[in-house]
């Protein structure tokens, strides 16, 4: 698992005078992390509702969803393709369970007992997904969450009566609670802005309490792990049982944003969407599939002004994308953090580069 | 096989019950309670030959799969790309020439080169590197979807069906019989039937390969032991590389039946895709025989499916998919 490697370099590090932060939040220490935080808390001032919801709001959400894979392909090794699926499977049973347009099909629930009911059976969805995954390793995780993406897209594609077919299901009634409408742009990204940061920091919690370490060992030799009394597959399910939950959140914010989902929202080019933000970010910590969603929504939705400006066909995107993601396989095993790093060591400290090829 | 019903006689039971069931079906004259509890014998009958020439499609789609994984450990990915591009050569040299077959052998050549190209240049520069070399194949598959996107557009294209196999033919299955007394035999058209016996053929042909040759033998070497292969002084990226063309250019003459079967258009790659991923699932990563199989089990439930239950047809495949995972995790005819 070459594109994991490095993840555990950050887990121990070199000297002993930086030990003491792994106790504590490693975001405290660390000036750019505070001026992010502030700026993403003072953004209704600086952006209109374009850059707030279209740019910032679709970013996190993506971000999310592309948390939890690499929640599941840097701490535990298993590149899951399937996480949009989830993401998509809340937002449908929201629609189901919830109000929209098709009355025939929707129960009508208020938004408080719809979004737990989704939540719950995505995590269960998720949780049933992984438990297939696990029971073969390595690259047919992917294979076999790649099928269950592909599955789940043409079954919404062709059943009707729960589903709706591919028109999907249409004007989503939104949270309306306290005098507030959660959909109006500032208090919707203040709501996504919350659930990411409480994402970002569950996930970076997990990651260094004794659950995540033994993900990590599993990832690493889960024969040994096994040896040590560890039960790997259990560890793997409950691996997907959060990011499960993970994406669920992610799922649900994305339905309230559109106030629609249909086969379009969980296809097969969606789902390798987010793996590509998930790597082309990085995969090895927490704040990378943040910056990859932040990449790839920039480019999607000022690629066709770019291309034209510069002569070229305004829809060739997708090849765009395509090119840039396998550029980012050839050349970072980490993404654009990995990238940033090499620049930073390479400025800094170039006996560093030496000491961290000794932990890949 | 007798193995088999010594270790599971319970299964063997199952799996025998269920094909004689399957036979009596397609063989017997129906009583009328049956044709009113599920519908006519003909519907049925045209959905059991259509989920079998189906079958023939997605093993000639899977087996390139199944092989280039099984040697090279390599998730291709980018296959439903490459019968997606296979079907587009195939469309203008037979809309260029009119020639039916020259569009299978060109389709074939094309596309295998392009297996090359990628082995060479790509694969071979991380090779063990399972996760980075699948990472690559979802670019590849994106590039290259895009690119027939640009080329081709959005339209359906079909590949027309040469006269010699146009129009249907009698085949000696009863479908119904008359108040006088005389059977009503079922028609069906032939180049279904002769695209399913031809990918029979190259499906034995491959299993001859595989098994009766030196070639076969070193390639079923690679698959069960690679580095020791290597180490015997085979050239065994020279091997690669030929199984790598192999399994392409059958995706190639994949999409030319697929386009003459149905129709091209994006989209059809991942269909295609997710049908080798579910045979080679169910039939076992990196078995022919077991590719077979899966691709039969898979396209008779596909079409079974859309006949009989068809808003939930794809859930019958998936269910497949899950119990095989759950009681045989390496698929049917794995080994490991």
């Amino acid at each position: 698992m070459s594109l994991s490697h490095g993840a555990h370099a950050h887990a121990t590090p070199p000297t002993i005078a930086a030990r003491p932060s792994i106790r504590t939040w490693p975001e405290i220490n660390n000036p750019a992390a505070w001026i992010v935080a502030i700026i993403l808390l003072i953004m209704p001032l600086i952006a209109n509702g374009f850059f707030l919801i279209e740019i910032f709001g679709t970013t996190l959400i993506l971000g999310i969803v592309a948390l939890s894979l690499m929640f599941l392909a840097g701490y535990g090794g298993m590149v899951s393709l399937m996480q949009l699926t989830i993401a998509g499977f809340a937002g449908y049973m929201y629609a189901i369970f919830g109000m929209s347009a098709s009355a025939n099909i929707s129960l009508g629930w208020p938004w408080w007992l719809a979004t737990p009911m989704a939540l719950a059976l995505a995590t269960i969805f998720g949780t049933l997904g992984g438990a297939l995954a696990v029971r073969t390793a390595g690259i047919y995780t992917i294979m076999i969450t790649l099928a269950i993406a592909a599955a789940f897209f043409y079954f919404t594609n062709q059943n009707w009566p729960l589903f709706n077919g591919h028109t999907g299901i249409n004007t989503i009634a939104t949270p309306h609670f306290w005098g507030v409408d959660w959909r109006g742009d500032i208090p919707f990204y203040y709501v996504v802005l919350a659930v990411a940061a409480l994402c970002y920091f569950a996930v970076e919690y997990l990651s260094r309490a004794p659950f995540g370490l033994a993900l990590q060992g599993v990832r690493d030799n889960p024969r040994r792990m096994a040896a040590l009394g560890f039960n790997v597959n259990a560890h793997r399910v409950a691996a997907y049982a959060f990011a499960s939950f993970v994406a669920a959140l992610g799922g649900i914010l994305q339905v309230w944003n559109y106030r629609q989902i249909a086969p379009g929202s969980v296809s097969v080019g969606a789902a390798i969407d987010i793996l590509i933000i998930a790597v082309v970010g990085g995969i090895t910590r927490p704040v990378g599939p943040f910056i990859g969603a932040f990449i790839f929504v920039i480019l999607r939705t000022f690629a066709l002004d770019f291309l034209v400006k510069i002569g070229l066909d305004g829809n060739r995107f997708r090849l765009l994308i395509g090119l840039g993601f396998l550029a980012v396989v050839f050349w970072s095993s980490d993404g654009v953090i990995g990238l940033w790093e090499r620049w930073k060591r390479g400025t800094s400290d170039p006996a560093g580069t030496s000491r961290r090829h000794g932990h890949g | 096989m007798t193995r088999f019903i010594e270790r599971h006689p319970a299964w063997a039971l199952i799996v025998i019950l269920a094909v004689a069931v399957l036979l009596w079906l397609i063989f017997a004259v129906w009583p009328p309670g049956l044709e009113e509890a599920i519908g006519r014998k003909k519907v049925f009958l045209n959905a059991v030959l259509n989920g079998v020439t189906l079958g023939g499609l997605y093993f000639l789609v899977a087996s390139g799969f199944t092989l280039i994984f099984g040697l090279m450990r390599n998730v291709n990915l980018a296959h439903g790309s490459l019968y997606l591009f296979g079907g587009y050569v195939g469309y203008i040299v037979s809309s260029a020439t009119g020639s039916w077959i020259l569009s299978f052998i060109v389709a074939f050549i094309v596309v295998a080169l392009i297996g090359i190209l990628l082995q060479i240049v790509v694969f071979r520069r991380m090779e063990g590197q399972d996760l980075r070399q699948t990472m690559v194949t979802i670019g590849l598959s994106i590039v290259f979807a895009d690119l027939m996107l640009w080329a081709f557009g959005g339209d359906f294209y079909q590949i027309q069906t040469p006269n010699w196999l146009i129009g249907p033919v009698e085949i000696p299955l009863v479908t119904a019989v008359r108040s006088s007394g005389e059977a009503i035999y079922l028609q069906y058209p032939l180049v279904r039937l002769v695209i399913f016996l031809a990918s029979v053929v190259i499906g034995i042909g491959m299993w001859l390969a595989l098994n009766r040759t030196r070639i076969g033998m070193i390639i079923r070497a690679g698959v069960d032991d690679r580095d020791i292969l290597a180490a015997t002084g085979v050239r065994i990226q020279l091997v690669f590389v030929l199984v790598f063309a192999l399994g392409a250019g059958l995706a190639g003459i994949a999409g030319v039946v697929g386009g003459t079967f149905s129709s091209l258009s994006p989209g059809e790659d991942t269909r295609f895709l997710l049908a080798s991923l579910v045979v080679v699932i169910v039939g076992g990563m990196g078995s022919i025989p077991g590719a077979a199989l899966g691709a039969l089990i898979i396209g008779l439930a596909e079409q079974l499916g859309s006949v009989y239950i068809p808003t939930y047809a794809i859930v019958v495949t998936f269910l497949i998919m899950v119990l095989v995972l759950a009681l045989r995790p390496q698929g049917l005819l794995a080994r490991r």
